[in-house]
């Protein structure tokens, strides 16, 4: 395969994997007593623009089975029957499936071909059971509609004759002239496009000829602009298609104030955004090369608000008329759907490399302003007056640049909450479990390589919430709480972290239970060790308390992987837990990966930096709090507790202004429980660094985790800290 | 490996295919001329700014800021023990880019470009020397001139240089 296409195909995958994602939101979402057509609309298109892509290049496993979703959907859509709840299991199936078939595309993983039959066969049959079903609703209900159909198509048989007011409001048929070149269509679709153009009304061929291949159509329709589009563009090539509206006889409808009211707005919109995609094929033909894919996709998505809901819906083929028929007859009602400029349309993709390129050019350009204003401070202020304010003007400009660019990688946190629906809805039902998951503060931001992180140990606590925390419906009522337990992710903003909470109102740890157990595990406990010391057991490697191992949990891993990957991240864990009244894990994260809050201290005549979360306190200490252990180990003794002294010159060999701990400083640091005293000559001051990679270029530096550009330009080296306190505790990591 | 005597200067991994001659840069270390691939170097500049890095072999000075990258900096007048270890305005520093990392090494002053025929370029011989004679190429020689071309990338990805981890790779 050529490369040019291969690149349609990431833009396809990538497409159909946030397609997918959606779809599974809006099902999850889907209040099944009343569902809402727009979301049912929603996922319907999802669907579509699936079976579009798939259909564009070839992948017929996809394109079957995105049809059997969407003849059922479209059945749903319609209110031909009822929604259910299998049905909704159903589709979630059916888009595992896709997902699985996509990802076999892509290359990682195989198809499960069984599973794919089996949920086809599945959709299959809610749609028979639909269409008996409706068979005796229909019987009721079309009759007077296809006489409505009648009356239309006999009143438009006489080509030039008038609109009457009435027949317009009733209909509020539009006449489209469509044009294209027939030229490299086989004669069997275009008559499967004619059936299907006459599905929407009155259709007469005003031009058919063979030698020119021009076919000129008109077309008398209720449907709107965007669905004879859709119908046409499977077909004919849609650069060589153009529909306009036929003004001419544009059906004058002086006397429907109501829907008049409506109509304009609807027939605006697509005409215009028709006329920017259609009326301009070279356009067209440029933009569609980068962009789309599917056939009449549209230019930049800057422009393409209006048309981004035609060109989904565009890639409808010819042949399935069913998804393009069941338009509401009523115009007005379509407004809504071709008005919807969601989020969707107004985002571009960007690769990562592009935006880290930018990140670290701002970074550099923040360090060369701060070395101008450092030379521009030197000037005398008075004849430099200029000159000053515009380094105060460069200095905010760049600020603002350097922010602006941040928040370029930082996402909403919902791209991880949006997933857990699925996962309680899931695991609960496997468990006999009824549980409601609540989020807040779904729109949180942080570092999109954190929300990539983060989303394994979330998914790993909630499952832990749902089998250990929250009891059985009968166990809770038995305790006399609601049967229906409460997952609550939470997310916000505090200080420069962001705080992520997973919450139930289930049975709380058993502190008994967890000392038990690690007593049997040989875990050094004691009775007096506080609750929160005690939690902290249950992220030890191989800790379960469950007495049953479940394929949902209870082996015992993923707690301890959960706090090493939250650790990693920079974060720290934090357990709250009541017994019987539910249990709280709060996650604390740096708001992105490459910034960190750090204390720069001096030693000798260099510079390091401290990662303030490791660091509990700073003090001097007096000379009598100082003890040495067998004469060489030196400890100090702060708040009762005697921790060992790290003398920072000793392991990096530097010459320190005084090697007396009284004339320094001791910087108290705590990695994971694990304390010691680091003695530096002084402290600097605190600074947001950003972390690049000392082993990029060079090595592994002990006692060293990366490095950071200081504003005059210098490099400083990140310390490790809990490498350092590690090492002092000859413990290995 | 290290019989590689006989290696032409255009050998070197990455390199275009072999042409008769190729470009490079030279330097001088203490009374020595070395060559080493341009195509290897990224840019020359001055030496400022280190920061020096906690229990590193003495020629590895530190790491500089090279536009938001962290380069390491290596002398090898003290590598090779070769010149008067000085560090003042004149003291130059050559950027290489070899095996995808950007590092700089220390050099008494740079002296030219010089374009080597395959004629002009003579094996080496074996002998000891403060460099392993694997890491060189050949000797080229212009008009009275010896050059020692230095397979760069080869000598800085070495254990001896100590500048990659390779438990890592």
């Amino acid at each position: 395969m050529s490369a040019d296409l291969e690149q349609f195909y990431e833009v396809f995958f990538e497409e159909s994997s946030e397609l997918l994602a959606e779809m599974e939101t809006c099902l999850l979402g889907l209040d099944i007593s009343s569902p809402d057509p727009e979301d049912l609309n929603a996922i319907f298109r999802a669907a579509h623009s699936i079976k579009g892509g798939a259909g564009t290049f070839g992948f017929t496993d996809m394109t079957e089975m995105t049809h059997m979703l969407e003849s059922l959907l479209d059945k749903l859509r319609k209110g031909e029957i009822e929604i259910r709840p299998e049905m909704i299991d159903a589709f979630l199936r059916a888009g595992d499936v896709i997902k699985g078939q996509l990802g076999a595309h892509r290359g990682d993983g195989e198809a499960d071909v069984a599973v794919a039959a089996e949920v086809g066969n599945e959709l299959k049959l809610f749609s028979e059971q639909a269409d008996i079903a409706s068979a005796e609703q229909k019987e009721a209900s079309k009759p007077p509609r296809s006489e409505e159909h009648q009356i239309q198509a006999t009143n438009n048989t006489i080509p030039v004759a008038e609109e009457t007011p009435s027949m317009a409001s009733k209909t509020e048929a539009a006449r489209f002239i469509i044009a294209f070149s027939s030229n490299g269509v086989n004669p069997k679709s275009m008559e499967n496009l004619f059936s299907s153009l006459e599905a929407f009304g009155k259709l007469e061929k005003l031009l058919l000829s063979d030698e020119e291949q021009l076919c000129k159509l008109r077309l008398t329709t209720g449907a709107c602009e965007e669905d004879v589009w859709e119908a046409l563009a499977f077909v004919v090539d849609p650069s060589q298609l153009t529909i306009e509206k036929d003004l001419q006889h544009e059906p004058s409808s002086p006397a429907v104030g109501n829907n008049i009211a409506t109509e304009p707005i609807n027939s605006t919109v697509s005409e215009n955004s028709e006329k920017a995609t259609i009326d301009n094929p070279a356009q067209l033909k440029q933009s569609e090369a980068p962009y789309g894919f599917f056939p009449g996709a549209p230019a930049a998505p800057g422009d393409a608000e209006n048309t981004e809901k035609n060109e989904t819906v565009s890639q409808l083929p010819a042949d399935c008329n069913t998804s393009a028929k069941p338009n509401n007859p009523q115009p007005g009602s379509k407004q809504p759907k071709s008005n919807t400029p969601s989020s969707e349309s107004s985002s571009i993709r960007v690769s990562i490399e592009k935006v880290d390129q930018m990140i670290n050019l701002v970074g550099e350009l923040v360090i060369t302003q701060a070395m101008l204003t450092q030379t521009a401070s030197e000037v005398d202020p008075v004849l430099y007056e200029k000159l000053n304010s515009g380094m105060n003007q460069l200095e905010r400009n760049t600020r603002d640049l350097q922010e602006a660019v941040m928040s370029i990688r930082m996402l909403p946190i919902n791209f991880v909450f949006s997933r857990y629906p699925r996962v309680v809805r899931d695991v609960a039902a496997k468990l006999d479990k009824k549980v409601e998951l609540k989020t807040v503060g779904e729109g949180t931001e942080l570092d999109k390589g954190l929300i990539e992180k983060i989303a394994d140990p979330l998914t790993h606590l909630v499952r832990n919430s749902l089998d250990h925390g929250i009891e059985s419906p009968e166990k809770r009522i038995a305790a006399g709480k609601m049967a229906k337990g409460t997952i609550t992710l939470r997310a916000f903003h505090q200080g420069g972290n962001i705080v992520i909470e997973v919450g139930d109102d289930g049975a709380g740890l058993n502190r008994e239970k967890i000392m038990t157990k690690a007593k049997e595990r040989s875990i050094a406990v004691h009775e007096g060790m506080s609750d929160q010391e005690v939690w902290m057991l249950i992220f030890e490697p191989g800790f379960s308390t469950a007495e049953q191992v479940t394929d949902v949990s209870g082996r015992g891993v993923g707690m301890d992987v959960v706090k090493r990957n939250i650790q990693s991240m920079g974060g720290r864990v934090e357990i709250d837990s009541v017994f019987g009244v539910g249990t709280r894990i709060t996650i604390r994260l740096p708001l992105t990966l490459a910034i960190l809050d750090g204390l720069s201290v001096a030693v000798g005549d260099q510079m390091f930096i401290v990662p303030l979360t490791y660091i509990t306190e700073s003090l001097q200490a007096r000379s009598t709090d100082i003890k040495t252990v067998g004469g060489v180990g030196r400890v100090v003794h702060v708040r009762g507790d005697y921790l060992p002294v790290i003398a920072l010159h000793e392991v990096f060999n530097i010459k320190p202004d005084s090697t007396n701990i009284e004339d320094g400083i001791l910087v108290i640091l705590d990695t994971e429980g694990h304390k010691a005293a680091m003695f530096v000559d002084a402290l600097i001051g605190q600074h947001q660094v950003v972390i690049k990679s000392l082993e990029k270029n060079y090595r592994r530096v002990v006692g060293v985790s990366g490095a950071t550009i200081m504003g005059d330009g210098k490099v400083a080296l990140i310390l490790d800290s809990a490498g350092l306190v590690m090492a002092s505790q000859n413990i290995s990591m | 490996m290290s019989q590689q005597q006989t290696i032409t200067p255009t050998d070197t991994a990455g390199n275009p295919p072999a042409v008769n001659a190729s470009e490079f840069l030279t330097f001088r270390l203490g009374n020595e001329e070395y060559g080493i691939d341009i195509l290897k170097v990224q840019e020359i500049r001055g030496y400022d700014a280190i920061t020096q890095i906690a229990n590193s072999p003495e020629f590895i000075k530190g790491v500089v800021n090279l536009r938001g990258v962290i380069v390491p900096i290596i002398d090898m007048r003290i590598k090779f023990k070769l010149g008067t270890v000085e560090y003042d305005q004149f003291t130059v520093v050559i950027i290489l880019n070899v095996s995808d990392r950007v590092m700089g090494i220390v050099v008494d002053g740079v002296s030219d470009v010089i374009r080597l025929d395959m004629e002009q370029v003579r094996a080496t011989p074996e002998f000891g020397s403060v460099i392993d004679t694997k890491y060189i190429m050949g000797l080229g020689t212009i008009d009275e001139r010896m050059l020692i071309l230095v397979n760069i990338e080869k000598l800085m990805a070495s254990d001896d240089m100590g500048l990659i981890d390779h438990a890592l790779n």
